[in-house]
């Protein structure tokens, strides 16, 4: 692939600094994160609950607390647009030209995100005339057809509308203005396997030549079925990543291993202990280097730690603190 | 055996959800319920975690039938199933602490000094004990769901619902929360009624022994 990324992530981190009634800890939310997502692309990034997943995203989005901050570069660049360094832009450039027009993103639980007195016509129509300028009737009843919506179902409140239904109104509204980037965090916790399954493939669909999708989720089915690369994400950092199929092939990682060992088909053994204390890591890390070791009795039989938590580039794949032997 | 018989359940004014439906559930064993979003698997649970009476039809517990006109349900009888849900927010109060949260059911029945007893239960979930003090806000779903399995085995119930438990959980805690159900299994003879839309899940976690819908 000779076309540049969509989306380029260099040792961005995120951290959040707790009060004084919470001991005035910093939480590493998200440490030296580097990705590329191209176009054509469904990027998963993976792990467990509280890992940071979600956090990378709404730090893509502009939409972190105030008590967080953000380091490193992130950096949208599509099209004939101008480039946006996501992580320094002013909220006023991420509000007017990114959310929505230029980074689409799809929620987790879309029921309860949407408006629950106005009708998904009434939401989606006010996604096309912020957006577009203007609410062509035949245009967004178009975008529903496209995403599997009858348009009859628009005329439902969101409580008449079933959770996969839901889950395709926030699909809609987050393509109302063709963004060249689309992020779903956690679109499919909830909804049973028939409907997984849909709304992942709308994800996959949507990847063409113009458009890359980042998929945060912790459903490994579900990111096995459409991602073209996957990210394994452990205490705040990417441990592995590279082209989905040889990654869950042939993971390289103890932690990726054991991640897919806890599936009902890969010996449903759960990752033994706990993740970190993400307000200990700074500790743990200057201790041990590679922070999985603590979980991983049988680190040396796996593959040679370096204790090194930065990625190690591998042709087409990178690995942190175990490089394959 | 917990069984229901015959149960026609549903809610105001609608249809039937559960139409003449029988399931039994027996001690020491887990059985798989296997079915699509909306097929009735969470109406059969309330009925047979006795939260919902059901329009006709008979639950039996360990040979006993359920009834009255009110449905009042005697309360040795009630904390004899426990039931774990989907959703963990939702099932607590969020102005309670982890720990009045897994006590609730001691207290409620007299116990003094459960403390002992919530630690035990913490430690067996794999809820880590620093964790009891925190209200609902400040952990994850994960650790809550924890939680509300600990507060589900605490009465130590004959058979324990688990109604799409680990639907909002990553692989590795699902896998570490069945175990702690099935540990039970072995070691109490507890009954457990697991269900899930999850079919490969189910057969990990039941084996054969999988009702489908």
């Amino acid at each position: 692939m000779q076309q540049s990324p969509l989306l380029w992530l260099d040792d961005m981190s995120v951290r959040f600094e707790l009060g004084r009634s919470r001991g005035s800890e910093t939480v590493h939310a998200v440490t030296d994160a580097r990705l590329r997502l191209f176009p054509g692309q469904v990027l998963a990034l993976v792990g467990e609950s509280g890992c940071g997943k979600s956090v990378l995203a709404s730090a893509l989005l502009g939409l972190l607390p105030a008590n967080a901050w953000s380091r490193g570069r992130a950096l949208l660049s599509s099209g004939t647009d101008e480039d946006v360094e996501l992580l320094a832009a002013p909220e006023s450039v991420l509000a007017r030209e990114v959310r929505g027009r230029r980074v689409g993103l799809v929620p987790q639980s879309a029921a309860t995100h949407l408006t629950p007195v106005r009708t998904a016509r009434a939401q989606l129509s006010e996604a096309f005339r912020e957006l577009r300028g203007r609410a062509d009737r035949a245009e967004v009843e178009a975008l529903a057809r496209r995403v599997g919506l009858d348009p009859d179902e628009l005329d439902h409140y969101p409580h008449e509308l079933s959770g996969g239904m839901a889950q395709r109104v926030a699909v809609a509204s987050a393509l109302v203005a063709e963004p060249p980037v689309v992020i779903a965090d956690e679109p499919t916790t909830g909804l049973d396997r028939p409907l997984v399954e849909r709304v992942t493939d709308l994800l996959g669909e949507l990847a063409d030549r113009e458009r890359g999708v980042l998929l945060i989720t912790h459903d490994l089915d579900a990111a096995a079925r459409v991602a073209t690369h996957v990210a394994v994400m452990y205490a705040s950092r990417v441990v592995e990543s590279g082209p989905a199929a040889e990654v869950f092939g042939e993971p390289w990682h103890p932690y990726t291993k054991r991640l897919l060992g806890a599936l009902p088909e890969g010996g449903f053994q759960p990752v033994p202990g706990h993740p970190p204390a993400l307000t200990e890591l700074a500790e743990l890390e200057r201790e041990w280097g590679c922070v999985f070791c603590l979980r991983c009795p049988e680190t040396p039989g796996v593959a040679p730690c370096n204790g090194e938590p930065r990625l190690v580039e591998h042709g087409r794949r990178s690995v942190a603190a175990h490089p394959p032997c | 055996m917990l069984s229901a018989r015959g149960v026609v359940a549903g809610y105001a004014r609608g249809r039937a959800v559960l139409d003449g439906v029988d399931v039994t559930v027996p001690r020491g064993a887990v059985r798989g319920l296997a079915g699509p979003s909306g097929c009735g698997k969470s109406t059969l649970a309330r009925v047979l975690a006795l939260l919902q009476r059901p329009w006709s039809g008979t639950v039996e517990l360990d040979g006993r039938e359920i009834r009255g006109a009110r449905y009042s349900v005697p309360r040795e009888s009630r904390t004899s199933v426990g039931i774990v849900f989907q959703q963990p927010r939702p099932a607590v109060d969020p102005r309670m602490t982890l720990r009045e949260i897994v006590s609730e059911p001691l207290r409620v029945r007299g116990a003094r000094q459960p403390r002992a007893r919530v630690d035990e239960l913490a430690e067996t979930t794999g809820l880590d004990a620093e964790l009891l003090g925190r209200m609902p806000h400040e952990v994850s779903d994960g650790q809550l769901q924890r939680a509300c399995l600990a507060r589900a085995m605490a009465p130590r119930p004959r058979y324990l619902i688990c109604d799409e438990m680990t639907g909002m959980l990553d692989a590795s805690t699902t896998a570490a929360l069945v175990r702690v159900v099935t540990g039970r299994v072995a070691e109490e003879g507890t009954g457990v009624l697991a269900i899930s839309h999850d079919e490969s899940l189910l057969r990990a976690w039941a084996g054969d022994d999988v009702i489908r819908w």
